[in-house]
């Protein structure tokens, strides 16, 4: 904390609070139109311009790593596997009654008032001598110019300082390719299989909804799922 | 009062990670869950980014001092004065005698190894949506509620 006693400044600066603003009130209503909104193809969209005002944020908080992966891969990556998950699923969501969302809002509100509660313990936004922000931070910036060498200290930190961790998030990613492989299979048998519950097969034309609960298929069909 | 304007980034953000919740809890599209839990997730990101921020910090890229806070051109790199080397390649600290401020990296490196782990963790849940409308041919919650009991898979009436 000794180290920042003589480059004190003050807590607002004016087109930094004005850019501040700006980004959380496009946060806000990008949040509010995604409950809103019930197609599907718009929440996708719109989950995507959500990463992306974030990201922009990211720069001016001088996050500027987080803000090109965030806009690589939060804006980039992410809408176009919902997209793609959206195309091989339904492009609509249903409305749900809004007796049915009086739980959900009941559990969202006191969470975000005990949250509330707890904000008057934060220290000040950009508050030098946070807890946060005066001792392990503080001292990989004092390091790794000796220590690494590079002048990127948030490289450092992630590929030198912290490899293992950067390791085992390669070991996390690795992990749910595999999963999503195994999920939607290699060999092209993706939407042949079909579950057979108690006897019964599931499809469009048994489901409740149709009022029919039997096997419709014909017989080659039932042939090649049994095998 | 002011105390309260000084922390206004964690009240907005706040609001923005119970939208996210709230679109995880209320909605029963399971697309549109998952978007929730994106946004949800982002706000968290927004949370820590906003944690480390240091006002009038810089991105925590460490500057090369090249002769009293010049660059080859004698272009000046900071305002102030900055007298910790003269110009012999080393990188500007923070600290006594100089005005340049650096960020707390810390919050980045962690957001930045969740960024990729959610995305890990979404395509996951998409995998799984496009299974259960290939067997269910819904991604509905409660028509995939309904159609569990009406064929007994929950295995309570055998």
């Amino acid at each position: 904390m000794s180290l920042f006693a003589a480059a004190a400044e003050p807590a607002f600066v004016v087109p930094t609070l004005l850019l501040d603003i700006s980004f959380l009130a496009l946060l806000v209503v990008v949040a509010f139109a995604i409950v809103r909104m019930r197609s599907l193809f718009g929440i996708v969209m719109l989950q995507g311009v959500y990463s992306l005002v974030s990201a922009a944020w990211f720069v001016s908080l001088d996050a500027v790593d987080v803000a090109f992966t965030e806009a690589a891969v939060g804006a980039g990556v992410s809408t176009v596997l919902m997209l793609s998950a959206m195309l091989l699923a339904d492009r609509k969501s249903t409305p749900v009654p809004m007796s049915r969302q009086f739980g959900a809002l009941a559990v969202v509100v006191l969470a975000g008032a005990a949250m509330l509660y707890a904000v008057g313990d934060m220290s000040a936004y950009g508050d030098v001598n946070s807890p946060a922000n005066a001792y392990v931070g503080m001292d990989y910036i004092a390091k790794t110019a000796e220590d690494i060498k590079i002048p990127n200290v948030v490289t450092a930190v992630l590929a030198s300082y912290r490899g293992y961790d950067t390791f085992g998030e390669t070991v996390v990613i690795f992990s749910a390719g595999l999963g999503v492989l195994l999920l939607l299979g290699l060999n092209g048998n993706s939407g042949r299989w079909v579950a057979r519950p108690n006897g019964q097969v599931i499809n469009d034309r048994s489901a409740p909804s149709a009022g029919l609960a039997q096997d419709l298929r014909s017989d080659e069909q039932r042939a090649e799922a049994e095998t | 009062m002011s105390e309260l304007f000084s922390q206004y980034n964690y009240v907005v953000v706040i609001i923005l990670m119970m939208t996210g919740l709230y679109t995880v809890f209320a909605s029963r599209n399971l697309i549109k869950k998952l978007a929730g839990l994106s946004v949800f997730q982002t706000s968290v990101f927004l949370l820590y980014i906003t944690i480390g921020k240091v006002s009038g910090g810089q991105p925590p890229i460490l500057i090369e001092d090249k002769g009293y806070g010049a660059d080859k051109d004698g272009h000046a790199l900071l305002d102030g004065p900055i007298q910790l080397a003269a110009g012999d390649g080393s990188y500007i600290l923070p600290g006594p005698g100089t005005d340049v401020l650096y960020s707390n990296p810390l919050p980045h490196v962690l957001i930045l190894t969740a960024i990729v782990v959610g995305v890990a963790t979404l395509s996951i849940g998409l995998a799984l949506t496009v299974r259960i409308r290939e067997v269910y041919h819904t991604i509905e919650e409660d028509e995939i509620q309904n159609m569990d009991f009406v064929y007994n898979l929950e295995g309570t009436a055998d």
